[in-house]
């Protein structure tokens, strides 16, 4: 009984907490960044530009195939050849951007072909161009159906940050493992923690995505069950 | 690369026969485990309701590798020695088992509740109507799904590498610190992990288009 106090300590829980802030500031960095590049990439791939999209659809494939430690692995590896020397924090957040991004690409493709082409065509007969009826019609139709699947893409995000303990990353996990590994009394305590603090947060996202969902009134349409075969990743 | 594949060829061919055997183990268990709380989810006993929701919750919500750490790291501690590819393949089952219940449930509420009703007034029992009526017509639903989560199933096993599995990933890291190529040790094994998760993708992008 003692021995569990003892892994609660304070030094130790502002240790666990230094590691969950590098968890939650790379998981919100990457977050941003995937965002970003995952809805310029699906878009890319939806618009068949010559090419490109041909290009993008099959980097987009192999991205999304190879597991995620073998893309951390690249990007710490592979960075230093290109001239920069990431820190295990920088090369963790060009991972998941790299892979998350993807993931998300595909979901966006596949929200936007959700939507009926009608929709596209009305657009272009009305007189908008193709870009202005992508930009004001079909996007926001579409972003709206992704939404509870991004959400779940980004739970993943958050509970695969701890990946990146095998590079070496200061994280949550790598703290946790710190600690039990000098004292072998606090294993369950630390393993609980760590539960308790990662169940906390991908929990109250997958609450979120459930709400989104729910107010969003995806859940009961025909269509996204397209979108909703991507999102369970991970 | 074509040198890491001849002189280490033998480990990647280990690895890979590893990364397979690990993957088809939990696959096997986990889509039993799955579909068993799939069923629990939608039963009309709430008890039985809550522990399913709380079981996939729990294991959805924590990253795989706690998980697997938790088996290779407490369980030979306190309870018994086991392989770090057995607390690997355990770890993974479990991971894995509530993403196939999730998918499974929503497989079985896209059955149209008629088929429930019609079976239930037509005299069966509702694990005879579940068993011969709704779970036919859900599996056919989510068998793109499955494959999605068969592909992640397999990409997650990486985390065999972690505890010692012997896996892919494990004899990647192996050959590129030996080798000192880690560069073309890495890509090697990503050509072997797409050996497999490619065609069953493309395979299962071709079954949606069918399907839908």
């Amino acid at each position: 009984m003692l021995s569990v106090l003892g892994a609660y300590s304070w030094v130790n829980i502002k240790f666990l907490l230094s590691g969950a802030a590098v968890t939650v500031f790379v998981s919100i960095v990457s977050i941003i960044l995937s965002y970003i590049f995952g809805i310029i990439f699906g878009i890319i791939r939806y618009v068949q530009i010559k090419y490109l999209s041909a290009i993008v659809g099959f980097v987009i494939d192999i991205i999304r195939n190879l597991p995620l430690i073998l893309i951390i692995f690249f990007t710490y590896f592979g960075l230093p050849r290109l001239g920069f020397k990431p820190t295990p924090l920088w090369a963790t957040i060009v991972a998941m951007t790299v892979f998350e991004s993807m993931m998300i690409a595909e979901i966006v493709r596949a929200g936007i072909n959700s939507i009926p082409v009608g929709q596209m065509e009305g657009a272009r007969a009305n007189g908008l161009s193709y870009w202005q009826a992508l930009r004001y019609i079909i996007l926001p139709q579409a972003i709206k159906n992704m939404i509870p699947a991004i959400v779940s893409q980004f739970i993943s995000l958050v509970k695969d940050t701890s990946l990146a303990t095998i590079i070496v990353l200061p994280d949550l996990m790598n703290h946790a493992q710190i600690i039990y590994g000098q004292n072998t009394n606090y294993t369950i305590p630390m393993f609980l923690a760590l539960a308790v603090m990662y169940f906390i947060v991908c929990y109250s996202l997958s609450l979120l995505s459930q709400y989104l969902d729910h107010r969003l009134g995806t859940s009961k349409e025909d269509k996204p069950e397209e979108v909703a075969q991507t999102t369970e990743s991970n | 690369m074509i040198q890491i594949f001849h002189s280490y060829g033998n480990l990647l061919l280990t690895g890979f026969i590893q990364t397979l055997w690990c993957s088809i183990i939990a696959l096997f268990f986990a889509l039993i485990i799955g579909s068993g709380f799939a069923i629990l989810e939608v039963t009309p006993i709430k008890f039985l309701r809550v522990i399913a929701k709380a079981y996939i919750e729990l294991f959805r919500n924590i990253p795989l590798l706690v998980i697997t750490m938790f088996f290779y790291v407490v369980i030979p501690m306190y309870i018994a020695k086991i392989s770090g590819f057995a607390a690997g393949t355990i770890g993974l089952t479990l991971y894995s088992s509530a993403f196939i219940a999730e998918t499974v449930r929503s497989g079985i509420q896209s059955v149209d509740p008629g088929q429930m009703e019609g079976s239930r007034a037509n005299g069966l029992s509702f694990w005879q109507a579940m068993r011969y009526i709704v779970l036919p017509q859900a599996f056919r639903y989510v068998i793109p799904p499955l494959g999605n989560q068969f592909i992640n199933l397999v990409k997650n096993s990486s985390v065999l590498a972690f505890v010692a599995g012997f896996d892919l990933m494990y004899q990647g890291n192996v050959i590129a610190s030996d080798s000192l190529m880690s560069m073309s040790s890495y890509l090697c094994v990503g050509l072997l992990y797409l050996i497999i998760t490619l065609p069953l993708s493309y395979y299962m992008r071709y079954l949606e288009k069918k399907l839908a």
